[in-house]
């Protein structure tokens, strides 16, 4: 196993997978934390959809190489919306934000199906819901946007880290403090698109809230202070995405369940501890 | 010049008036309590006040050095989640953002203040204590201690004893009494209690059909303090 692991690694594309699965888990286990704790997890769902839709569209225009362009400003863009719907009455909200993803999927299929020119459509379809059989499909070019990108989220949420608990915490407080809390959630809620779009290439569009949203629970079983959640969050998030990629390569599996596996093998893992520890 | 200065506000919500024709002003050292049956209206006047809602006419002034981002305030209900993980520390350490403001990280006084804070309110011991696992007293004073990180000059409390036990209420006016009388912090207060308002307060805001506002004293003469007072009285009778 260990020969077939090195054999593996001598390409470059597979050291690049690994660097980019690892950032994109760091990334979303972050924000996901927020994003549970405020209910916002939502618009994580509603977004992947939305990218769902807007490479179905990229495919068509085909936009190959530069398909990233035209999804992260669409993809953004409804982030920006979803915001917006989400934050009028509850319930509109939320039906609000059904449409718009389960609207952009239809929509996105349906084009796929009329326009497409591939001999292997149903192949292509599943691949963007589910990920890449394997992520060695990357290109060079995404790799170096991946990682240039995840590294300025990473930016923002060290700055931002102490702001971020104050609106999540209590988002009145927060305002009464002087805090730009609409301004900052338009932050957080392109930062998510950015995220999202990064994380399609990873693991496919249905199975990114899994990203952000495990990792944030399997760390509140256990842990009790936002500062502890976080770190441990961001940890699980990389121990299963590395494992879930090795494993993938090892056995040749589909590299995005496997890390959702791994990610709820974390989570059961968590959950009996803190079960020990009542 | 007041802190804190209402001219012939009206409040509401989506062009309805829940309140309307509010004047008052609050000065540096006083101590103002807001009575008024459920549902007047107190917690949509602080919200107003601290810039979560805007006031549908009148004007809202601040003077003697005090920013509207200086106030601290304790809300009625904080929609904190049972499960959200945060330490006591952490969340009296949040009430210097406004002192922080666009800064991303706490400074050392910043720190040092929060430490005082939760020294002042007694609740050293359960600093590194999970927020959703204290008592809701315990809960109470932590986050009037985070009000306290983000204010030296005036704090506005909605409520703070609903759900308190009558000891742990006491003590709690004694708190709110001492930062009054010790620290020189000016004090709003919402209770629907008008007997704690007479007897805590230097000035009293009455919120309903007919609003008043003057010192305790005149509030005392007032039919509409006398009203209260003989309902009250007959309903413990
Ligand atoms: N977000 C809102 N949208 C519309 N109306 C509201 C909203 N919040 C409160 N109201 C209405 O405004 C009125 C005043 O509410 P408010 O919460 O200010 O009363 P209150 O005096 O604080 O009452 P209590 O003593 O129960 O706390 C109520 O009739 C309430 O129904
Ligand atoms: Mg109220």
């Amino acid at each position: 196993m260990i020969d077939t692991l090195a054999r593996y690694f001598q390409f470059p594309f597979v050291r690049y997978a690994l660097i980019v699965g690892v950032l994109i888990a760091l990334c979303s286990s972050l924000l996901g934390v927020t994003l549970v704790l405020r209910r916002f997890s939502f618009i994580g769902d509603g977004l992947s959809h939305v990218a769902f839709g807007a490479i179905a569209i990229a495919g068509v225009l085909h936009l190959a190489e530069a398909r990233m362009l035209f999804v992260m400003p669409v993809t953004v863009l409804s982030a920006v919306l979803l915001l917006r719907t989400g934050k009028n009455t509850k319930i509109k909200g939320d039906s609000a934000v059904a449409m718009i993803s389960v609207g952009a999927m239809a929509l996105g299929y349906l084009i796929m199906n009329v326009f497409s020119t591939s001999t292997n459509l149903s192949g292509d379809v599943c691949s963007t819901l589910f990920g890449s059989m394997s992520i060695l499909t990357l290109t060079k070019t995404e790799v170096w946007l991946c990682i240039g990108l995840s590294i300025a989220v990473l930016v923002i949420f060290v700055l931002f880290y102490n702001k971020l608990f104050a609106v999540t915490f209590d988002e009145d407080f927060a305002r009464a403090a002087g805090m730009k809390v609409d301004a900052f959630n338009l932050m957080i809620a392109i930062v998510v698109a950015v995220i999202i779009v990064l994380a399609m290439n990873l693991v496919g569009s249905l199975l990114i809230s899994a990203l952000i949203v495990f990792p944030a629970m399997s760390a509140m079983r256990v842990y009790k202070s936002f500062r502890s959640v976080t770190i441990c969050a961001a940890s699980v998030s990389v121990v299963c995405a590395v494992a879930g990629i090795l494993v993938s390569i090892v056995a040749s599996t589909p590299v995005g369940s496997t890390i959702v596996a791994a990610d709820i093998v974390a989570f059961l893992i968590f959950s009996l501890i803190a079960k020990i520890r009542k | 010049m007041a802190y804190l200065t209402c001219k012939n506000l009206a409040l509401g919500y989506e062009g309805q008036a829940v309140l309307s024709d509010i004047s008052f002003e609050v000065n540096p050292g006083d101590y103002l309590c807001v009575v008024g049956e459920n549902g007047s209206g107190k917690t949509t006047l602080m919200k107003t006040i601290l810039g979560l809602h805007k006031p549908l006419s009148g004007t809202i002034t601040f003077g003697d050095g005090l920013k509207q981002s200086e106030i601290g305030y304790l809300p009625q209900q904080t929609a904190v989640q049972r499960d959200f993980p945060a330490t006591v520390r952490e969340i009296v350490l949040s009430g210097c953002q406004a002192l922080a403001g666009r800064r991303p990280f706490y400074s050392k006084e910043e720190k040092q203040m929060a430490a005082r804070n939760l020294e002042r309110m007694n609740l050293e011991e359960y600093a590194s204590r999970c927020y959703r696992e204290l008592s809701g007293g315990q809960q109470q004073r932590v986050l009037l201690a985070r009000a306290l990180c983000a204010t030296r000059k005036m704090l506005i409390l909605d409520e703070p004893v609903s759900g308190l036990d009558p000891k742990v209420t006491a003590e709690m006016y004694a708190l709110i009494r001492r930062l009054n009388r010790e620290d020189g912090i000016s004090v709003m207060m919402i209770t629907h209690d008008v007997s704690v308002a007479l007897r805590e307060a230097t000035h009293v805001l009455h919120a309903g059909e007919n609003v008043f506002f003057g010192t305790r004293e005149d509030y005392l003469c007032s039919p509409l303090a006398r009203r209260f007072l003989i309902q009250e009285g007959g309903a413990s009778a």
